[in-house]
């Protein structure tokens, strides 16, 4: 299972999604984290550990984000990896997801 | 000052021509005013006459036409609705414009005259009276606007619109990958990235694509290049691209620089110019084509307005597209199309054209004879172009008979203005060609026998009603061939003819004897003597009974034939027949004994040999009875007095030839086939021959004798109505 349930509390779900997210896995990770979004108050993705993500996952973590903002769910990304940053940045989506990203100095300059 | 004498010889013709044109555009408008093409044609028509009115000095022309034009500019751009009211007062002017021209040219130093100048004053005032005097003129600088994504700066950047299909992902499209590509292009400046129609919760397939792209981007590429990155993704997303605003100068440019000399269509210059590519065309033609299909009713929409909706393209460019290809269309309207050719010259290269045919049939002759295969190739292919030479030229000469005819359309409405009649006048067949001689001297004929289809023919509308008729009139000309002849036919729905009263005026007039015996046809033909009118009253129209005798002597100077038939209180058809007159014809070649002559080919209806089962010959009661159906004939060895008439061949065959309805059999002994005839006409001593209408020389040096069909046909009537007791050519049940 590519999604870590870091912590469960008081309807505050912390999860790390590790690996791919990519065309290939995103039908599997909708399903893994639909069941959050009908229970949780408050969801928080690390994306630390993705190494890849395309064009239908960044489509998902979309979804993610309007389903959690039509539910009143507190939605947010942590952590971004350089793949996830660069996606945001080349199709200027990180206003939309209004999350801060650190950048960190290791990273190519993308 | 011959020069200038020539140049005015040209302008005469030419404005003839364009107000000729320009009746037609008016009265075609009054059934579609909105013929957007001839409005158009009509402006252009004031427009030129304009031009070269003032080129030549005759400011009155200048004066007033140049009212007429912006009269209808306006009606043009919209800014004027074209009624009848307003086509007749251009009808009126056309005419005054008529009568200006012919003024300047006849007396190019006097003033004009204060009646023409009063009638200008007049027309002017007719023109112009109902709307306001200082229209503004429309703004010229064109407004851009460009409207796209909204929140995107687009000033000097391609705006690219990537709106991709839920199937995008599962065949193998990451939208991701056109974008990096695009990045070695040029600069993204700015990118939205949208899903709007994400579905909510279980309905959202992770596995579709929705997402939709909005680029501002710039590049020195151009269109085609940019379209390539996203060639590959064509089939999964909705790809516009609209160029920068500062590529619009560049554009407009490549427009006016395109050649003109010839009409394209506005998608092809766009993708000329680079601003469109042959994709966004297609795609546009596509959808225009759905909604044609989906609405199934009314114009379609213009390509022009599906790319802007489309943003694929920028409104002002795709005006300026227009602009240009309007003046494109006007330049070669307004450059001649045609040359102006002596008609001397054209009959002199006639006659070569048939010299050349017989020489090619001599040449045929002696391929065959010295029995030379390779050059037989050789002469086929020479002989099928000298045919089609021959028939291109003799085409130089044809003329279609509707322009003849639509010049009636104005009398119909004129006369029947005049005389209070409502009277439709419906012309058909008037793409039937025929030689421009004959043409012009028809022209008078048909004005006198529409006038008194108009005046005796059609009733007054309460007259009409009385008998059960429509209150309208018709009146109809219809034009068709028929074996080598043209046939002109004038029908009314009128009164059709009164026998008694034609008969009483006759008799009257001392035409006919009181002990006649006459036939209901006889008797209708009486109109055609001279001295005998059945009106009553003579109007300045008709009916003063001088006109029929002249037609009918017109028609048959043209080696024509008229018929009349009438019926009373219906109608009456006249039929005017007239040969094509033409220099070369197909014939057909037939011998008897060592003579040759040439049938028309267009009057063969078909050969059959003699003694078949299907043909009989029965010499005493005069008639073959061909498939049960008894046919006159003529022995064409008898008739022309041959000398081994009597020594019936073995091998007869039956030449079946028709005129209009009448058929007959001429019998020959051998059939040559198809022959290519040059007419040579008869000397004045030969003028009185029955059953020959010229001669032709054949490729041997021997003459044929072209025969006259019509005629012998009713020498083979006669033939055989004396000793046959039948008079009909009917089936035999």
């Amino acid at each position: 299972m590519a999604i870590e349930l870091k912590q469960q509390k008081k309807g505050v779900i912390q999860l790390a999604i590790q690996g791919e997210l990519t065309i290939y896995s995103v039908l599997e990770h909708k399903q893994a984290l639909s069941p959050y979004l009908s229970s949780a108050k408050d969801i928080q993705i690390d994306l630390a550990d993705v190494t890849e993500i395309d064009s239908a996952g960044l489509q998902l973590l979309m979804f993610l984000k309007q389903e959690a903002v039509s539910r009143g769910i507190t939605f947010s990304l942590s952590q971004h990896s350089e793949a996830v940053v660069e996606v945001l940045e080349l199709l200027n989506l990180s206003k939309h997801f209004g999350d801060p990203i650190v950048i960190s100095a290791d990273w190519k300059s993308s | 000052m011959s020069e200038l004498d020539a140049a005015l010889t040209v302008f005469a013709q030419e404005a003839e021509e364009l107000l000729t044109d320009m009746e037609d555009a008016l009265l075609s408008l009054e059934t579609k005013p909105d013929d957007s093409e001839t409005i158009n044609s009509l402006f252009r028509a004031m427009h030129t006459i304009k031009g070269s009115s003032g080129l030549f000095g005759f400011s009155a022309v200048v004066g007033f036409t140049h009212e007429a034009e912006s009269v209808l500019d306006k009606v043009r751009n919209g800014e004027r609705s074209i009624d009848a009211e307003l086509i007749s007062v251009l009808l009126d002017s056309k005419d005054h414009t008529a009568k200006l021209i012919e003024h300047c040219l006849t007396q190019q130093e006097a003033p004009i005259p204060a009646s023409l100048a009063a009638e200008s004053e007049r027309l002017i005032r007719q023109l112009t009276g109902r709307q306001t005097t200082d229209l503004q003129q429309s703004d010229d600088s064109v407004q851009l606007e460009i409207e796209g994504g909204g929140e995107i700066s687009v000033d000097d950047n391609w705006l690219i619109s990537l709106e991709f299909q839920k199937d995008a992902f599962r065949n193998g499209m990451d939208p991701l990958s056109f974008i990096r590509y695009l990045r070695t292009l040029g600069e993204i400046k700015q990118i939205l990235t949208m899903a709007p129609e994400l579905p909510a919760g279980d309905d959202m397939d992770p596995e579709n694509c929705y997402l939709h792209f909005k680029i501002a981007f710039q590049s020195d590429a151009n269109k085609q290049t940019i379209e390539a990155v996203f060639d590959f993704a064509s089939d999964d997303c909705d790809i516009k691209i609209l160029p920068p605003n500062s590529k619009f100068e560049e554009y407009v440019n490549l427009l006016n620089a395109q050649d003109d000399n010839h009409v394209k269509r506005l998608g092809d210059m766009l993708v000329q110019v680079g601003a469109l590519t042959q994709n966004d065309v297609d795609h546009a033609l596509q959808s225009q084509q759905a909604i044609v299909e989906s609405e199934n009713q009314g114009p379609s929409k213009p390509l022009g307005e599906i790319l802007v909706e489309r943003h694929v393209v920028q409104q002002p460019l795709v005006d300026q597209a227009l602009k240009k290809q309007e003046q494109t269309k006007q330049k070669l309207a307004s450059e001649a199309n045609y040359i102006r050719v002596d008609a001397t010259k054209l009959g002199h290269l006639i006659n070569l054209v048939g010299e050349l045919v017989i020489s090619s049939a001599a040449m045929n002759l002696i391929v065959e004879r010295h029995g030379l295969s390779d050059a037989g190739d050789v002469a086929a292919s020479m002989n099928a172009l000298v045919s089609s030479i021959r028939d291109t030229a003799l085409e130089l000469r044809m003329v279609q008979i509707g322009e003849t005819f639509s010049r009636f359309k104005r009398v119909v409405r004129d006369v029947s203005k005049e005389l209070n009649k409502d009277i439709e006048l419906y012309i058909s067949g008037g793409e039937t060609e025929l030689d421009k001689t004959v043409v012009e001297k028809i022209n008078d004929p048909l004005t006198h026998l529409i006038r008194n289809a108009l005046d005796h023919g059609i009733e007054s509308p309460a007259q009409r009603l009385a008998v059960g008729k429509p209150a309208q009139g018709t009146v109809q000309l219809n034009a068709y061939h028929e074996s080598g002849h043209i046939v002109i036919q004038i029908a009314d729905d009128g009164a059709g003819l009164n026998s008694e009263k034609i008969l009483d005026k006759a008799l009257a007039n001392g035409l006919v004897k009181p002990d006649h015996d006459l036939s209901q046809q006889d008797i209708h033909n009486l109109i055609f003597a001279a001295g005998l009118s059945t009106k009553d009253q003579a109007t300045n129209l008709s009916g003063r009974g001088v006109g029929m005798d002249v037609v009918k002597k017109n028609i048959e100077a043209l080696r024509g034939s008229v018929e009349i038939d009438s019926i009373e209180g219906e109608g009456t058809t006249i039929s005017i027949r007239l040969p094509l007159t033409l220099a070369i014809i197909d014939g057909f070649m037939v011998g008897t004994g060592q003579d040759r002559y040439i049938i028309p080919l267009s009057m063969v209806d078909e050969c059959i040999e003699m003694n078949a089962n299907e043909c009989e010959i029965d010499e005493i009661q005069h008639y073959i009875n061909l498939r049960g159906q008894v046919l006159p004939y003529l022995r064409l060895g008898d008739y022309f007095h041959n000398q081994i008439a009597d020594t019936h061949r073995k091998r007869e065959s039956v030449v079946v030839v028709k005129s209009g309805q009448t058929k007959a059999g001429f019998v020959v002994d051998e059939l040559h086939g198809e022959h290519q005839t040059v007419i040579k006409p008869l000397g004045k001593v030969f003028e009185r021959l029955n059953g020959i209408t010229g001669a032709t020389v054949l490729g041997d040096g021997n003459v044929a004798l072209i025969l006259d069909v019509q005629g012998l046909i009713q020498a083979a009537i006669k033939n055989k109505s004396r000793p046959a007791p039948f008079l009909t050519s009917q089936r035999i049940q």
